[in-house]
């Protein structure tokens, strides 16, 4: 497939979709139809552009036909095509699970647009070349996120919701501002020519670190790293599973994204200040949300205290940086997209079952449906890292990168903090499906048909889990690949600007 | 004029943190208007600011006529400009439904989520 259809499917798919969606406005099933489609197709694409990347390389295009500097460049690299792929098979996990689990009264004032506007944004972040759109489609992707997390203002999402617009409209001027900064400095916005001016001798090049600063703090509230991340657990657990699994599992990732993106291109981690401050900040991301989510007592607010920790260790490979402790990085982002969902999902599924998401109300949940606890533990153990499951390869990658890097005492508190999320879903575990159910609380009998057909969108993302974890071989070959284009950013320059010279 | 523009947008920004940091809702509002008009401000000062002709290029000639005023940053303002309205009235309906939920003005009553 040639490189202008493929990058531009991604975006045009889920616009058109929710087009359509729009002009169906009260006819779910259609809707449903449309959107069902629209999923399948995006994992075919998705699939095809990876497959595609690893074959003949970087794939750009330039919108409108402009060259590249001028015009609005779309890159896929194995990276980005990565992250679409694994956004893509969440979605659709995500979108099998809203369909019976989502209020009707949710999916009638415009869940399904709104969703798949979400995906649109996330997919144009990860294609676009240029530090401007970066901005833009993250607000695209941001004002979806906003709409989907107020939808239906029950009293809880009304608070998050505020929260979480008021800390994310902050985020969004600091990146504007530093977009201002970084034109202000190199006059330039498109990711390749800027990763050009850096790397020659410019006259500005001493200023480089403000605008780093600004890109860092903004991404570092969208991504909820260590001092910014009070909104997360705040906001999360508000909305109904099928949003709370996609805005956890994919949004905050997309942040450490752009983070690794902007500071290879542009901004070094190898700086005077960058490489220390982000170690530090690494470590204790770790252990603040690990040791937040040991205090709590509700499914999902334990899991959103974990994403927080889970976000330490994809910082930390950028903060190590060398190739193998990025490719863990990469391959934690990914195995984390998965896990986390599915965490969520699974959780939505007991909380149809039992009526609660509170540690307290529930509980024998082995007895009653042991299918569903055995989904549940190896997510979990999946999440803590006990091999032969994914979370084990990426933290085995991250271990190894910080040693042969010297960074000792990182490695060992990222070693603990695995100790302590173990011990935190033995604890769900423990709480959830083996302490015999609470007396005082009456028998649910929810048993209709629908909660039957919510296993599946758990059963499809444990596949991949267990396949990530099983063959991790060839994916981490794949994650290294990335790691060295990540590195070698002149493949990067050349890709997107080669019209400019011979 | 130059040397003013800088100190306005830092007093605006500091001033649309003040309000954000209120506890009143309208005070959010307003912070967040403010916090929008500020980036923006930004946008536009540290593009450069010149007085002169445009930046059309005449027909025979590969540069415009000095001085013209960078348009990219002006680009890149409308384009801020459009989706910070957008991101502000969601919030203005957002905050309206919020003071009609809770039937507050105070933000302090918004914690009951750390309860759960």
């Amino acid at each position: 497939m040639p490189a202008n259809i493929l990058l531009i499917i991604p975006l045009l798919l889920p616009l058109l979709g929710a087009i359509t969606c729009v002009f169906m406005w009260r006819d779910i099933k259609w809707q449903t139809v449309v959107v069902s489609c629209v999923q399948l197709i995006f994992v075919g694409i998705s699939g095809i552009m990876l497959q595609q990347v690893l074959m003949q390389g970087m794939q750009v295009t330039q919108i409108g036909g402009w060259p590249a500097p001028y015009g609005i460049t779309l890159v896929a690299d194995v990276l980005s095509a990565l992250m679409l792929l694994t956004t893509s098979i969440a979605g659709l996990a995500v979108f099998m699970f809203s369909h019976v689990a989502l209020d009707k009264s949710r999916k009638k004032f415009g869940f399904f647009p709104l969703f798949l506007l979400l995906q649109m944004g996330v997919s144009g972040v990860c294609l676009t070349g240029d530090i401007f759109n970066l901005y833009v489609w993250f607000e695209v992707l941001l004002i979806c996120s906003f709409a989907l997390i107020a939808l239906g203002s029950k009293k809880s999402q009304l608070e998050g919701a505020l929260k979480y617009v008021t800390i994310n409209f902050i985020a969004s001027g600091l990146l504007l501002t530093g977009v201002g900064v970084v034109y202000a400095l190199y006059g330039a916005l498109n990711l390749a020519e800027l990763a050009l001016l850096v790397r020659s001798e410019h006259v500005n090049a001493e200023l480089l670190a403000l605008p780093g600063i600004f890109f860092l703090t903004g991404f570092g509230i969208k991504a909820a790293i260590f001092p910014l991340f009070f909104w997360l657990p705040a906001s999360y657990h508000t909305p109904p599973i099928a949003v709370s699994a996609f805005v956890a599992g994919i949004v905050s990732k997309i942040g450490i994204y752009t983070l690794l993106r902007l500071y290879s291109l542009i901004f070094s981690v190898e700086g005077d200040y960058a490489q220390p401050l982000l170690l530090l900040l690494s470590g204790l991301t770790m252990v603040v949300g690990v040791v937040g989510a040991a205090a709590q007592v509700d499914f999902r607010k334990i899991l959103s205290f974990h994403i927080i920790s889970q976000i330490g260790y994809m910082l930390m490979g950028i903060a190590i940086y060398t190739p193998l402790a990025v490719a863990g990085s990469i391959f934690f982002v990914i195995h984390n997209m998965l896990v986390k969902t599915n965490l969520f999902l699974v959780s939505g599924v007991v909380a149809r079952r039992h009526r609660s998401f509170s540690l307290t109300r529930l509980g024998g949940v082995y007895l009653k449906h042991p299918t569903l606890s055995f989904l549940f533990l190896i997510s979990a153990l999946s999440l803590a890292g006990l091999p032969p499951l994914s979370g084990f390869w990426g933290k085995l990658m991250l271990a190894k990168g910080g040693f042969q890097a010297g960074n000792y005492i990182l490695v060992a508190t990222s070693l603990c903090v695995s100790l302590v999320t173990l011990l935190s879903m033995t604890k769900i575990w423990n709480e959830v499906f083996w302490k015999p159910r609470p007396k005082r609380l009456k028998q649910s009998t929810h048993e209709t048909m629908g909660t039957y057909t919510l296993y599946f969108p758990v059963f499809f993302l444990l596949v991949f889990i267990l396949i990530l974890g099983v063959f991790a071989d060839p994916v981490i070959q794949v994650c290294k690949i990335a790691a060295q284009e990540v590195f070698h950013s002149e493949i990067y320059i050349n890709a997107v600007l080669k019209d400019k010279r011979p | 004029m130059e040397i003013l523009l800088p100190f306005l947008t830092g007093t605006l920004f500091s001033v649309s943190i003040y309000f954000i940091l209120h506890r009143h809702l309208f005070k959010l509002i307003l912070g967040l208007i403010l916090f929008g008009l500020s980036t923006n401000l930004f946008l536009f000062v540290v593009g450069g600011m010149k007085r002169g002709s445009i930046a059309i290029i005449e027909q025979g000639s590969n540069l415009p006529a000095e001085p013209y005023a960078d348009p990219v940053p002006q680009a890149l303002l409308l384009t801020a400009i459009v989706i910070g309205f957008g991101i502000q009235a969601f919030s203005i309906v957002l905050i309206r439904r919020v003071y009609q939920t809770f039937k507050s003005n105070n933000m302090d009553n918004l914690n009951n989520n750390e309860k759960i």
